[in-house]
């Protein structure tokens, strides 16, 4: 019986490139003069450490502990002396530098106490759940989501489908292929743990058709298990995203701003699940994992398992070196990883791919066109967006408009730059807008918070001042009174004046009777101060 | 080691704007071989003169705006505007008509509004309808198809009346032109006659078009020799389809709407409305619902907007045909649907995933 599949809107069918790094078995790693280990190899906040300079630690020894919920602990991927915790060179877009512990190995590569879970099944899924959360496990498919967080359903009780993710659509990549292929039963293991944890009804093993060797590895590895399938899906990139492989393998769609446990679905990327097994199974930390070493630079590509720190010209280096110039260093796939700007940059929990290209393997970047509206893009968009539409109002800062058009819906996958026949840098400007539109926001706030804060002064200030008014006012009506009272006595006075001036002009007409003349005498009452000069004060 | 850093993706497909423009010509070939077997050499001479003046008016417009020559020549652009205008000309215009529409496509159309990909309105039907409102009597001489011409004029007599205005001798320019299917039903309509009445006249009787009409639906339809030059611009469009080129979306909606209206209306009163099969197959149906209508910088954006843009064109291309004062009115209909687009832009919007289904 064939499974139904569903599909989402557009893809794209870029080069493969997968042959080159199949032909061998995953590869030991020899170990490196130096591990850099950066506090932030997951989405969330970077851990804290628990070491000192100078200390020695042994293999899988927590080293720096989680600092919130969203967040994973950092363990020794060897034996060795701490020899400096400070800002060192990450692998990151932005280039910059972060806190990473650094351990000097001994070369021993002991180990730590490991204490592997008797049986797991008489845990309570929150007891596996913190193990898996100490193990400093998160998600190995290229985004780092801590583990433990994925597999706590929450209110969310019922989980029906747990998918695990083997789809690896980008080109170049071939660890989780490799990893299927070699180490089934590990996954097989990781299956039945997570499961547990999260009761889900049923497993679906998701791989893209260009993988038979994988599938029938798994195939075989989950003979007997009870509703575990493994499903062949049609290769297309993105599938490998999360939302687009719900909905292929379900038929669902998580709503935006949703989680796949809005569906009742949980997704795990099947190095994941490995690394669940060891550390229920084998006590063993997530300290090292499978990384595609690849790229017509490097002389024989192929699969490693590499301790975590492990700086990237050191691979290199172990797969016989770079046979080419190296034009460009790729930490993930061509579609979405990023370039690194220097090679002696470590592997960290993310680090699934490290593409050492020549010119030749990606070509550069050719002159931009104007676009011509044709419409590829939007074909080509998984989620069914416009992002010809985007482009405009991204490249106009018309930011409301790019909201409008769900520019958040974005996932980046870069299918429409790929497509894209004017060579437009598409994915370029989306990422341009949106930050533009969180430093909006950012300063939005800033904006709303000085004007409730210019706001509340203001209150205060007119409250003050309606008080001083007030205390003026009756200070006021206190002089007034004072003032009547006096301008009753001046009236009095001038009446008594008048009364005197007739009195006087009565006697000076008397005098004048007798001859003589007297000087007259002309005067008003005090006024109050007038109201506006106060004022103006 | 110095590392080239770029954002993602690092990989591209390998298609480009110029390949694009590059296969929509390699499509319009078809269309165009049979367009010069059944109607002579002017239409190669007026594409010719059209893509040098093509040529010419970018590159001094490109040089005006200060814009890289050979990045914006390379890609094409300017070539298929040319061809798509020198298609919509009577084969025997005179070389200043193709020169003077060429110019305004490019010059003032194109160029003006900030070239490629920044003009609301289609650069060839912008220089069409300024010749025919123009120059109506030049733009209207077509000539017959060569079977049923008196006169089979050679390649250097084509060329000789097209730059010099020379006629072989004997012969008017009036004896040489006809006009053409649409115009014919048009007038004849406008007189009183029926439909049956102007098939006949139309000569849809004679020996080749039974021959024609061997194929059902080919052959005493659209009038003769344009059911076979629509039917080589149909298949260069499919063929655009398959090679995903340009969608399915404009096209169907164009010729469904079309089909549509001009048959319920044939139902209503055959004899006063032609077959859908006869508004499908004549004029510039077929070139227009797979070449200018779907010319991308000025089409809709979204798949359900270009269902809409291709269905008004359809509906306003028969509204003009049967009621209004022009015989074949793809070019008014493409623009005044042009004008339309950012409406059809703002209202249709596919549905995002993840979104509630409105």
């Amino acid at each position: 019986m064939k499974r139904r599949l569903w599909s989402f809107h557009g893809g794209i069918h870029p080069a493969q490139h997968k042959v080159v790094s199949t032909h061998l078995p995953i590869q030991p790693q020899r170990l490196p003069q130096r591990l850099v280990l950066p506090l932030h190899q997951h989405i969330g906040e970077p851990a804290e450490p628990v070491v000192k300079a100078g200390e020695r630690v042994l293999k899988g020894q927590l080293i720096a502990h989680a600092s919130g919920y969203v967040s994973a602990p950092v363990h020794a991927s060897s034996s060795g002396v701490v020899t400096g915790i400070g800002e060192a060179p990450i692998p990151h877009p932005s280039g910059l530098s972060a806190p990473c512990i650094v351990i000097e190995p001994d070369g021993e590569d002991r180990w730590a106490e490991r204490l592997p879970v008797e049986n797991y099944r008489e845990l309570a899924p929150s007891a596996l759940r913190n193990i898996i959360r100490e193990a400093g496990i998160v998600g190995l498919g290229g985004a780092g989501f801590p583990s433990y967080i994925k597999l706590n359903p929450g209110h969310h009780k019922s989980i029906k489908t747990l998918i695990l993710n083997g789809v690896e659509c980008e080109p170049f990549i071939t660890c989780d292929d490799m990893l299927m292929r070699e180490r089934a039963a590990e996954i097989r293991g990781g299956i039945e743990i997570i499961r547990h944890a999260l009761q889900a009804e049923e497993c679906l093993i998701a791989i893209e058709d260009n993988k038979p060797a994988a599938f029938e590895s798994m195939r075989t590895a989950v003979a007997g298990m009870d509703r575990v399938e493994v499903v062949r899906v049609p290769t297309l990139y993105p599938q490998g995203s999360e939302k687009q492989l719900v909905r292929v393998l379900t038929g669902k769609e998580v709503p935006r701003d949703g989680l796949c446990l809005n569906v009742g679905v949980v997704c795990v990327n099947v190095g994941t699940a490995a690394a669940v097994h060891r550390a229920i199974h084998l006590g063993e930390p997530l300290v090292s994992r499978i990384v595609t070493v690849t790229g017509s630079a490097v002389g024989r590509p192929c699969n490693m398992e590499v301790l975590i720190g492990t700086p990237m010209n050191e691979l290199i280096a172990q797969c016989e070196g770079a046979v080419e110039r190296i034009e460009r260093l790729i930490m993930g796939g061509p579609m979405m990883g990023f370039a690194l700007h220097r090679p002696d940059l470590p592997v960290i929990k993310t680090t699934n791919c490290v593409l050492a290209a020549t010119a030749a393997d990606l070509p550069p970047v050719r002159p931009v066109m104007p676009c011509i509206r044709c419409g590829a893009c939007a074909d080509a968009c998984p989620v069914n967006l416009l992002p010809q539409q985007l482009y405009w109002y991204s490249k106009t800062k018309d930011l409301d408009k790019a909201q409008e058009y769900d520019l958040f819906d974005c996932i980046e996958c870069g299918a429409c730059s790929y497509v894209c026949p004017s060579n437009i840098p598409l994915v370029q400007y989306f990422r341009y807008a949106k930050g533009d539109i969180w430093t909006r926001e950012r300063e939005k706030e800033k904006s709303d918070l000085a004007r409730q804060r210019h706001e509340s002064r203001q209150k205060r200030l007119e409250r003050e001042k309606a008080e001083r008014e007030a205390k003026r006012q009756q200070k006021k009506s206190a002089l007034d009174a004072a003032a009547t009272a006096e301008r009753g006595q001046a009236q009095a006075a001038a009446a008594m004046q008048q009364a005197e001036s007739r009195r006087d002009a009565a006697l000076q007409e008397a005098e004048k009777r007798r001859g003589e003349g007297w000087p007259g005498r002309k005067d008003g009452a005090d006024a109050p101060p007038r109201e506006n000069d106060r004022e103006s004060n | 080691m110095p590392l080239t850093t770029s954002t993602s993706p690092h990989v591209r497909s390998p298609a480009s704007v110029t390949e694009v423009m590059l296969q929509v010509l390699l499509a319009l070939v078809p269309g165009i071989g049979i367009y010069i077997w059944f109607f002579g050499w002017g239409l190669v001479i007026n594409i010719v003169i059209a893509a040098c003046a093509a040529l010419v008016a970018e590159s001094a417009m490109l040089m005006i705006r200060k814009r890289p020559l050979r990045q914006y020549l390379g890609d094409c652009s300017a070539l298929v505007t040319a061809v798509l205008l020198a298609l919509a000309l009577p084969p025997l215009s005179p070389w200043w008509i193709t020169v003077i529409g060429v110019f305004f496509a490019i010059v003032v159309a194109k160029q003006l509004y900030g070239g490629l990909g920044f003009n609301p309105f289609n650069p060839a039907m912008v220089g069409y309808v300024v010749l025919l409102v123009s120059f109506p009597v030049q733009m209207t001489s077509w000539l017959p198809i060569s079977t049923f011409s008196s006169y089979d004029m050679s390649f250097l007599e084509v060329a000789a009346f097209i730059f010099g205005g020379q006629l072989p001798p004997g012969l008017t320019f009036d004896a040489l032109t006809e006009a053409t299917p649409l115009d014919t039903l048009k007038n004849n309509l406008g007189q009183g006659n029926t439909v049956t009445e102007i098939r006949a006249q139309l000569g849809l009787d004679d020996v080749t078009s039974l021959l024609l009409s061997v194929i059902p639906i080919f052959g005493a339809i659209g009038g003769k020799g344009w059911e076979w030059v629509n039917a080589g611009f149909l298949l260069g469009g499919l063929w655009l389809i398959y090679r995903r080129i340009i969608g399915w979306h404009i096209p169907v909606a164009m010729l469904g709407s079309l089909a549509l209206i001009s048959g319920a209306f044939a139902l209503y009163d055959p004899e006063h409305y032609a077959s859908p099969m006869f508004h499908l197959f004549s004029g510039a149906v077929m070139l227009g619902a797979f070449f200018i209508a779907t010319d991308p910088v000025t089409a809709a954006a979204s798949a359900p907007g270009r269902l809409a843009y291709g269905a008004g064109i359809g509906i306003l291309l028969y509204v003009i045909r049967v009621w209004g004062g022009y015989p074949d009115s793809i070019a008014f209909s493409v623009l005044l649907m042009n004008m339309v687009v950012p409406i059809i832009d703002d209202r249709f919007k596919p549905r995002v995933f993840g979104h509630g289904r409105k």
